[in-house]
């Protein structure tokens, strides 16, 4: 009982601003420690990789940055959708807020894929299904951001928003599993929950800490940036 | 891993413009989304104290 009286209480505006603040803090943190370990870690402990050299070291910001990008959306469009069915002024700001970090780490995994592609398949783009699904996800975020910044009524704007961010999520899982629907050049997925990871296990750990470092990062963009939304509405 | 000094770290493999170009983006565009985001808090700062 005492949580859900909690909860009720943090959804107000007012009372989840000092918090985020304190949440955001500890997340910023967190996020340039597990970075510094993470480009310790891909850089002067993974070795060299048997077949693309030193060019794999890419992996370890494009793959953090692809992950963040896709759960990104699914986040937003999770407070979207909250926002429009209950009419919860924190939920549609939250989802507001997510999308210009989900738009940035969209665009750091297209153009660290395009830098990775030229040397290992020889061409900076090409419009196979993993490739245009993230960039339509690009579009997706930018949409929103367009749309709910046309808008002047905020509740219009989030209503307008919270619907393209619903039915965008459709592509998300085709984003995901677009490597085994199609023939693409982009290889299938490194890491799965069912199967041992295809690399060694210095890379994972280089990896997974920079995909935490990017998630803490998020969560600190969200607050500091849904701390700036609500000053500015309420 | 051992690189055997600095500028074969650079240089990486001779793939020093694709691995560089990915991590210098990177950073810029999250130094870029950390300037607006205290640009946008220190201007509400000022709108309210005026």
């Amino acid at each position: 009982m005492s949580t859900a009286i909690k909860w009720f209480w943090f959804s107000s505006p007012q009372t989840f601003y000092p918090l985020a603040g304190r949440i955001a803090a500890a997340c910023a943190v967190g996020a340039a420690l597990l970075a510094a370990a993470g480009l310790y870690v891909g850089f002067f402990v993974a070795p060299t990789d048997a077949q693309q050299g030193e060019a794999y070291r890419i992996i370890f910001i494009h793959v953090a940055a692809a992950w963040m990008s896709m759960f990104l959306y699914v986040v937003m469009a999770f407070w979207a959708a909250i926002g429009l069915a209950f009419n919860t002024r924190l939920s549609a700001m939250m989802a507001s807020a997510i999308a210009p970090t989900g738009a940035m780490f969209t665009f750091v995994a297209l153009w660290t894929g395009a830098l990775w592609g030229r040397p290992t398949w020889g061409a900076y783009w090409v419009w196979d299904a993993r490739l245009t699904s993230e960039l339509i996800l690009l579009f997706l975020y930018l949409g929103f951001m367009a749309l709910q910044a046309a808008i002047d009524d905020r509740r219009r704007a989030d209503r307008a928003g919270a619907l393209l961010a619903i039915v965008g999520v459709v592509n998300v899982p085709i984003i995901y599993y677009s490597v085994q629907w199609w023939n693409t050049l982009h290889q299938g997925a490194s890491v799965s929950l069912t199967r041992a990871p295809s690399m060694a296990s210095t890379m994972l750990t280089g990896m997974l800490l920079m995909a935490l470092a990017f998630w803490l990062y998020s969560i600190a963009a969200s607050l500091a940036r849904v701390r700036c939304i609500i000053r500015e509405r309420e | 891993m051992n690189w055997g000094g600095w500028p074969q770290f650079w240089a990486m493999g001779g793939n020093g413009f694709y691995v560089w170009g990915s991590y210098g983006v990177a950073a810029l565009a999250i130094a870029l989304e950390i300037w607006m985001l205290a640009r946008r808090t220190r201007r509400i700062g000022e709108t309210a104290r005026s």
